[in-house]
């Protein structure tokens, strides 16, 4: 099949993109999306141009690396799929596409389709853990943990941290992606000690790094690869109220970090 | 890029100062302010049971004296804050994405859900002009003081203020549609079973809402109703 | 220098080793420990628990990865589950029968003494990652759930859904933030190791190319661990990330760490055939499919009809007719070569022959596809978008693609290298595997060497050391900076006519056909003077556009080839050399009448260890001679 495509390139943090047209004359349906830009890429570099730079690793829809918008979506057409599992049989001939990093302050283009998405990294450091050091973990089966519960904290588990929910929210809001880390934990017994610090410090990252806010139009929910759940964000602004209201400030002379 | 040590940063409960906290006290004055159209609207229908209904339940209302003072200084003080809040989420919502999105499609969120920012100052706006007509009258041409029936028909006579009405109300609707669900989610109420029906509720909550208030300024210019 | 190959294994019987090395081991004051540095090169499962705990310990920690978050390590993709000796299903399992289990299915090339500890410490893994919060599947009692698993016939294998990897991976990446939060552990993403520095006979340090901004910095410290996965993409095509590469570990290797058995590679039986020429990459299917899934091909050779088309009388259970006892759960070198042979005869399925069938309709029948959703409903979507089909109507085709390497730097028992200071943990290194891992043992592996050995061991080493003494400005850090900044000027000075990609797809097609599934004398013969005729032309005809300072995809991809490119050339040597079958190694000359592998313990029960001469002259290949106590060395028999 044949298909135009108009391609945001950037130099540089710093520069000013803009869109560039490509023609694929001879794209094969059983391509990954990710194998189109590849040839596309081969193409551009015997011409002496340069290449796309577009993230990605895996190629198995796992690691999170890719992301980039296709037609006003984040991952592209298909639901519960990331690009790089995207096949070109979900495209017809002929059809005009769009290609635009996700935008949002706290994911700063680095390069053409590549950004920074080290925000998400910094909310996890603030709470997204269970302070256990290696070697004082109990039996496995000490704690009997219900069958619906671990897999509800599955589900929420699931996140890849590819950062479609912020480039899919109408406010750029991270949301989604903070709750799924406090909903997993919170389901489970060994994240009930850190509960409450948890969602305070994680929600005061979120805000810190610059996402928007929440105004549950469910987009995010909608365009996650993963089929991670809007409730979440529920679970998430009941542990923050409960926290906000009765959690402690930890003073120095207590320790802290 | 190297992730530096993100220690030392204020990570403390400032309810008030986080986007949650500010959702919440959205959807609390949200609560107050639904429920207030909701018994307004409930109010104001008795215009179809003939003027002395309505003229005695403005009298009674106005017989309340402090306590209506009080539910009025209650719900001013939501609205305040329902805007005040809308106008630094807004702000927020401008900050985080500076550099808009060539080509962007939404995909499941309501018409409902990215108006609200449209609906609700328009909401507003009609509020003030909604007062200054009926319960002031200073913007009512002929407003009889105590007579709210008359003030009624002779207000909605004027095509142009009804539709006004009618165009706002129709906002309302939708506005309430999307509000009335979302403060759940924002007090953190979420379950697959009852969601749906959350939803459903709001949606009821919203049409309810819109007819009962089109349908005065309809009747009117209709002549369904007339003095 | 004569390269020193003493395994360091403690004396004493195997139950008790590890516990008395732990007590021989130095300790560093609890006071001291923060004077002491550590870089960690990779954030896989080995060395993000491992830069973890040592932060958790007290020491500085430097922690690097190529990618733009430590939680993207490859580490993320592995499906199945992870091993651990628990018997919870009372079904005979036990410290012992794991380590018997893990160095048979290595056919009997690995380290008794270092599989013995790694099946010891499987359990307290479980335990770790369940405090954690990993999700493992349960049972409605609320306990832990186990699966099977190819190679055992006890059901050990731990797993979070078709997700297991990357369920681990994020405990271990939180509880890496939690030490970055902390300011014990300082993190680099997006920096690329370049090089090792080594000082007066110990890694000091290692240069890294910051892949936003190009800067080559060198980083200093007391101690270096490389946790940086195995090697599988010298063959182009593999199930590995596209970025996973050798770099680390071929660097070290010419900085004086030798390098043992480079070619035992694993080919995975089951992931999803190549569609095409434009191909980047190979997409595994869990070996925990073979649970529920049945492998076939039709009987007749050149058979079209579609699936559903074969009676069930004109079909070949190859697998349960070979191997009756582990039918379709033989091990993996098994079950590939099985494919292999079957394809070979003509009795392939798909494009081009190169498929069997692996077919859920019986467990579907048997189980309701509600179950079948449950327990693999991810691994069927995967299938469903890349090729299109629906794998509850249709079985899946399969066909077998590199996916990991046994061998690596040479280690000793306390995962040290040649080159004192040097650690290895987790693919990179050759220790546990012998010549063929079982399934669910690389996740137990990484988890073990970087939670519960290297921390120790790393530890024993610094104790015998003092901290700090050289600085940024040392000769040899700034030698090693500028060798590396002018590898990249080179590179991108070439401005030649064939793209990196064209090369190591040219490179791959080589080592497949002539190093892949099956060798033989003649094929790596011929594969040698092609590997280096290809080296050559790829050092005067590349082209790699762009600058050295700026973010330069095909920069990386060149100097990752251009280590790919020497690595290759080794794994043919070393492949040529070893004149038996063994595990994934099958050399063609050396089969029993029935084609299965034929060991050679006589001239062969070691690990070949190559030293590196300085790229004018072949390397040496010393021998660490194997020596088995507890397990009784016999031909591998699945049937």
């Amino acid at each position: 099949m044949k298909l135009t495509l108009n391609i945001w390139r950037q130099k540089g943090p710093n520069d000013a993109g803009r869109i560039v047209k490509y023609e694929m004359p001879n794209v094969d349906e059983h391509m990954s999306f990710l194998e189109m830009l590849d040839v596309l890429n081969e193409d551009l570099i015997h011409k002496g141009e340069e290449p796309v730079t577009f993230e990605h690793d895996c190629r198995e829809g796992i690691c999170g690396c890719c992301g980039f918008m296709i037609n006003g979506l984040p991952h592209g057409p298909q639901r519960g799929t990331t690009v790089c599992q995207l096949h070109m049989r979900q495209f017809h001939d002929g059809e005009e596409l769009w290609l635009e990093p996700f935008r949002a302050k706290a994911f700063p283009v680095l390069k053409d389709l590549m950004v920074d998405r080290s925000a998400f990294d910094r909310i996890i450091a603030a709470g997204g853990y269970v302070s256990v050091n290696t070697g004082c973990a109990v039996d496995g089966n000490a704690i009997p943990i219900e069958k619906q519960s671990a897999e509800m904290a599955m589900d929420a588990a699931a996140c890849i941290g590819c950062g479609a929910c912020v480039a899919s929210c109408p406010n750029a809001s991270a949301s989604l992606f903070t709750s799924a880390k406090i909903a997993h934990l919170g389901l489970l017994p060994q994240g009930q000690a850190e509960r409450d610090r948890r969602a305070v410090r994680m929600v005061a990252q979120l805000m810190e790094e610059g996402f928007g806010y929440c105004t549950n139009t469910g987009e995010c929910e909608a365009l996650c690869p993963k089929g991670v759940k809007l409730e979440n964000i529920a679970r998430m602004n009941r542990d923050y109220l409960k926290a906000a209201i009765l959690y402690r400030e930890e003073n120095a002379s207590a320790g802290g970090a | 890029m190297s992730t530096i040590a993100v220690g030392g940063l204020n990570r403390t409960a400032a309810l008030y100062q986080s986007v949650i906290g500010k959702k919440v006290i959205m959807a609390v004055t949200g609560f107050i302010l639904s429920g207030f159209v909701l018994g307004h609207m409930i109010g104001n229908l008795q215009v179809f049971a003939g003027p002395e209904k309505l003229n005695a339940y403005g009298a009674f209302l106005q017989s309340l004296g402090g306590a209506l003072w009080a539910a009025r200084i209650v719900l001013l003080a939501s609205v305040g804050l329902h805007i005040t809040m809308a106008v630094q989420l807004t702000m927020l919502k401008l900050e985080a994405r500076p550099q808009p999105y060539v080509k962007k499609t939404a995909l499941v969120s309501t018409y409902a859900a990215r108006t609200m920012i449209w609906s609700g100052p328009i909401v507003g706006a009609f509020l003030v002009y909604h007062l200054l007509h009926f319960t002031t009258g200073q913007a009512h041409p002929d407003f009889k003081p105590g007579d709210v029936y008359a003030n009624v028909i002779t207000g909605f006579r004027n095509p142009a203020v009804s539709l006004f009405y009618m165009v706002a109300n129709i906002l309302l609707a939708f506005h309430l549609y999307h509000g009335v669900w979302s403060m759940f989610q924002s007090l953190g109420v979420a379950h697959p079973r009852y969601t749906p029906l959350l939803k459903r509720v709001a949606q009821t909550f919203g049409i309810v809402v819109g007819l009962g208030n089109v349908a005065m300024p309809m009747a009117v210019l209709t002549g369904i109703l007339s003095l | 220098m004569a390269i020193n190959l003493d395994a360091k294994i403690p004396s004493g019987p195997i139950e008790q080793k590890w516990n008395k090395a732990k007590f021989d081991y130095k300790l560093v004051n609890p006071a001291n420990k923060r004077k002491y540095s550590v870089i960690v090169v990779g954030t896989g499962l080995a060395g993000g628990a491992a830069a973890a705990t040592l932060g958790e310990l007290g020491y500085n920690v430097k922690a690097f990865c190529f990618q733009d978050s430590p939680r993207r390590a490859h580490s993320i993709a592995a499906q199945g589950g992870i091993n651990a000796a628990k018997n919870y299903q009372n079904d005979g399992d036990s410290v012992f029968r794991l380590f018997y289990d893990t160095v048979k299915g290595g056919d009997f090339r690995a380290r008794e003494a270092n599989v013995y500890r790694l099946a010891e410490i499987s359990v307290s893994i479980i335990d770790q990652c369940v405090a954690q919060g990993v999700p493992f599947a349960r049972e409605y009692g609320g306990v832990l759930a186990n699966r099977s698993f190819g190679g055992a016939q006890v059901s050990r294998t731990f797993y979070a859904r078709g997700q297991t990897g990357q369920q681990l991976l994020l405990g271990c990446y939180q509880a890496l933030e939690r030490q970055i939060d902390a300011g014990r552990v300082k993190m680099y993403a997006r920096h690329e190791m370049l090089d090792v520095i080594v000082i007066d006979g110990r890694a000091r340090g290692i240069v890294t190319r910051n892949l936003v901004t190009g800067a080559i910095d060198v980083h200093i410290a007391d101690a270096v661990a490389l946790a940086t996965g195995g090697y599988g993409n010298v063959f182009y095509l593999s199930t590995n990330a596209k970025g996973s590469n050798a770099t680390a570990i071929w660097r070290a290797y010419k900085k004086g760490a030798a390098f043992a058995n480079p070619c035992f590679t694993q080919i995975h039986p089951t992931c999803i055939p190549v569609s095409g020429e434009y191909q980047s990459k190979l997409t595994l299917m869990s070996e925990s499919l073979r649970n529920d899934g049945r492998i076939w091909v039709p009987k007749k050779q050149g058979d079209t009809r579609a699936s559903g088309q074969i009676p069930e009388d004109e079909r070949d259970y190859y697998l349960e007719r070979m191997y009756p006892s582990f039918g379709n759960l033989s091990p993996r070198d098994i079950a590939s070569r099985a494919a292999k042979r079957v394809c070979d005869e003509g009795r392939g399925v798909g494009p081009g022959g190169l498929g069997v069938y692996l077919d859920f309709s019986d467990a579907i029948g048997r189980l309701g596809k509600k179950t079948i959703e449950e327990r693999y409903g991810n691994l069927f979507e995967i299938y469903e978008r890349i090729t299109g089909e629906d794998p509850y109507s249709v079985p899946m085709r399969i066909y077998p693609a590199v996916h990991y390497t046994m061998g690596g730097l040479w280690v000793d028992y306390n995962l040290e290298s040649t080159v004192p200071g040097l650690f290895v943990l987790g693919e990179a290194n050759f220790s546990d595997h012998g010549a063929n891992r079982l399934g669910a043992s690389a996740l137990m592996q990484g988890l073990a060497d970087g939670y519960f050995v290297a921390p120790y061991t790393i530890g024993n080493y610094l104790a015998s050391i003092k901290p700090g003494g050289v600085d940024e400005d040392h000769p040899e850090c700034r030698l090693a900076k500028e060798e590396a900044e002018a590898r990249i000027q080179t590179l991108l000075g070439i401005k030649g006519k064939k793209t990196v990609d064209e090369f190591h797809r040219a490179l791959g097609k080589i080592m497949w056909d002539k190093c892949g599934m099956a060798r033989n004398a003649a094929g790596l013969e011929e594969a040698l003077p092609q590997i280096q005729a290809l080296r050559e032309e790829f050092w005067q005809n590349v082209t790699v556009p762009g600058s050295g300072a700026e973010v330069n995809q095909s920069l990386e991809k060149a100097t990752r080839l251009a280590d790919f490119l020497e690595l290759g050339e080794l794994m043919v040597r070393d492949a040529r050399v070893r004149e038996e079958s063994c595990g994934g190694h099958f050399r063609e000359e050396y089969q029993t009448e029935e084609g299965e592998a034929l060991r050679d313990d006589e001239k062969f029960c070691h690990g070949a260890v190559w030293e590196y001469q300085g790229s004018e002259q072949a390397p040496v290949r010393h021998m660490e001679p194997l020596i088995f106590e507890h397990v009784h060395l016999t031909q591998r028999s699945y049937k």
